[in-house]
């Protein structure tokens, strides 16, 4: 029989499916195991955590751990509702500035000539690839310098210009036709109407992706709480959680720390079925040309 | 008529329009500020002897020359375990998720959603939150899962130290680091082979496609180049970035420098013995490997030939 080909995507179940999902099924099952240990290690009781041997499901669900966690935060000096105000604030901040100037730059250097742009675009394409833990120590005197160490600003600053980010969202701008500029240009519109009430309304999905990019690398950085940051009550959530496994590093540690995992996780989570429709759009449409 | 005018101007004014600067000036002078400068000082402190309080004293390629001839840790353990991991993680990750993006397209659209929401999950975790997941997975003693299993299986008689034991400690981060890969480099793949244009599928049997894997080489691959470099970008960073596993779950350095990676390396000299302009250097040599795979990545990935 003749190969038939296209069998991407198909529209219902198929026998021939059965095979793909017994391949897939022990990988997904590893990848899924830690995941439902640590949801299930931060509803254990204090027996359970200490079990011998140790159980991998929760009999007796509580929520001990959940207010151990806030109890321990208060004996501890700063309150945990600070590390949390701190996490919100600097994430919010830096998404919210990032998506801003991200979209701008997109907007100019897809639509707007100006000399240099071409410039800017390839020295951006050369950092697509930029690790920012390489220049942790550079970073760290040019922090000093400008003068906002052991400020908010240096939680936020720091991650704002994200190169890949940029690359998506242009690629998205490129693809708004010209003439539909060119025509609200017609109607007396400013760069800066365009730009408003043109660009964006046309490139969410591209911002829901960017927005989603710069959340993660925000909302899990530690390194600025680890090295920028001096005063306790300008760390963030992460440092937190993290030195709440450093110092409790015992078994009544642990149930305290799963749960503080499973609060740590949620957020990206829930943000990220929010916005998943979004991400696959843009996906499916840009890519890195 | 005015009108015209003004439009005409407008469309003239585009060719070299100033607001243009005004628009990238914020992004740019960040980028300048956080990505651009500390590069370049990274590259210039790594020729001097800099120790955070006096003042950087110039000694040419010394740092360099230490690096490659003298330092035995970096000879010896971390470039190696860098190798390893980045090929392992950054390479291997990005196959599997290509594979693992393959199959799932052949899957109707409920049970990929699903899969593809749980192989994704662990890439948020990246980090410290999952840390002690880990330490409680892998703990040296027998209240350790992973040991109460392999006890109760019959594997082992005695339980083994994870953490501390050498010849463990880069397997694990490994698996750790590929765990967490799957994430938005993977969705885009997803993407990209959901996006083919399905009539070539047909005109591709036509032509005398055979089987699956040729569908898979001479139709799908060519049609998602873009997707398959953004996930290449996204592995390479990744596979460098996180290398933070291992000073999370071990300290820094790791044990015998086991699972030492360049970027513990970094931190170790940089923040623990203030050797900042060794430090550098090592900065500037993990930055070159990385423009080395980034440039791999492009001449692979990018049509040269426009048509």
């Amino acid at each position: 029989m003749a190969y038939k080909g296209k069998r991407i995507n198909p529209q219902k179940f198929e026998r021939g499916q059965i095979k793909i999902m017994i391949i897939l099924l022990p990988l997904i099952i590893f990848m899924a195991l830690p995941l439902i240990f640590i949801a299930n290690h931060a509803f254990k009781p204090m027996e359970e955590l200490f079990a011998f041997p140790p159980t991998f499901f929760v009999r007796n669900a509580t929520l001990e751990n959940f207010t151990k966690l806030i109890k321990f935060s208060r004996t501890s000096g700063t309150p945990m509702s600070r590390y949390v105000f701190n996490s919100l604030l600097v994430t919010v901040l830096t998404v919210g500035l990032s998506l801003l100037f991200t979209t701008m730059t997109a907007f100019a250097l897809s639509k707007i000539k100006f000399k240099g742009r071409n410039l800017l675009m390839q020295i951006n394409q050369i950092a697509l690839m930029f690790v920012s833990t390489a220049v942790l120590i550079p970073r760290f005197l040019v922090i000093c310098k400008i003068g906002i160490i052991d400020t908010m600003w240096a939680h936020v600053l720091p991650l704002v210009a994200m190169p890949v980010a940029l690359f998506l969202v242009k690629q998205f701008v490129d693809q708004v036709p010209d003439s539909l500029i060119e025509a609200a240009y017609m109607d007396g519109a400013t760069d800066f109407q365009v730009y408003r009430k043109v660009i964006i309304p046309m490139i969410k999905p591209a911002i829901a992706t960017a927005a989603i990019l710069v959340f993660q690398q925000v909302w899990t950085n530690m390194e600025t709480s680890n090295y920028y940051i001096n005063d306790d009550s300008r760390k963030t959530l992460t440092f937190y959680m993290n030195s709440l496994v450093n110092v409790n590093n015992t078994v009544a540690g642990q149930g305290m720390a799963a749960a503080a995992s499973l609060i740590m996780f949620l957020p990206n989570l829930i943000l990220f079925i929010i916005l998943q429709r979004s991400v696959m759009n843009t996906m499916a449409n840009s890519g890195i040309k | 008529m005015s009108a015209y005018k003004k439009v005409n101007n407008k469309i003239a004014k585009r060719e070299n329009n100033k607001s243009g600067y005004i628009f990238v000036a914020p992004f740019a002078i960040m980028f300048l500020v956080f990505i651009l400068i500390p590069v370049l000082l990274a590259a210039v402190l790594s020729f001097t002897n800099y120790n955070a309080i006096e003042w950087p004293s110039w000694t040419g390629f010394l740092n360099y020359v230490t690096l490659i001839t003298n330092d035995e840790i970096f000879m010896q353990h971390v470039l190696p375990n860098t190798v390893v991991y980045a090929v392992a993680v950054g390479i291997g990750g990005y196959i599997l998720s290509f594979i693992l993006a393959w199959a799932l397209c052949n899957l109707s659209h409920l049970p990929r959603t699903i899969f593809a929401l749980i192989l994704y999950s662990p890439s948020m975790t990246v980090g410290v939150s999952m840390t002690v997941l880990w330490k409680v997975i892998f703990s040296g003693d027998q209240t350790g899962l992973l040991n109460s299993w392999l006890i109760s299986l019959g594997v082992i008689t005695d339980p083994i130290i994870w953490l501390t034991d050498a010849r463990y400690l880069l397997p694990i981060v490994v698996i750790i680091g590929l765990w967490s890969s799957m994430g938005i480099g993977f969705l885009s793949m997803i993407a990209g082979i959901l996006n083919a244009d399905e009539s070539l599928y047909e005109a591709a049997a036509i032509d005398g496609v055979k089987n699956r894997f040729q569908e898979m080489i001479y139709i799908t691959i060519p049609q998602m180049k873009p997707q398959m470099l953004f996930a290449a970008v996204m592995a390479i960073v990744g596979a460098f970035q996180n290398g933070m596993i291992s000073s999370l779950l071990t300290g820094n350095p790791s044990p015998g420098y086991a699972a030492q990676l360049l970027v513990n390396h970094i931190e170790d000299y940089g923040f623990l013995r203030y050797e900042m302009g060794y430090a550098a250097a090592v900065s500037v040599a993990l930055l070159l490997i990385v423009q080395l795979f980034s440039k791999a990545a492009n001449s692979l990935l990018t049509d040269k030939d426009e048509f």
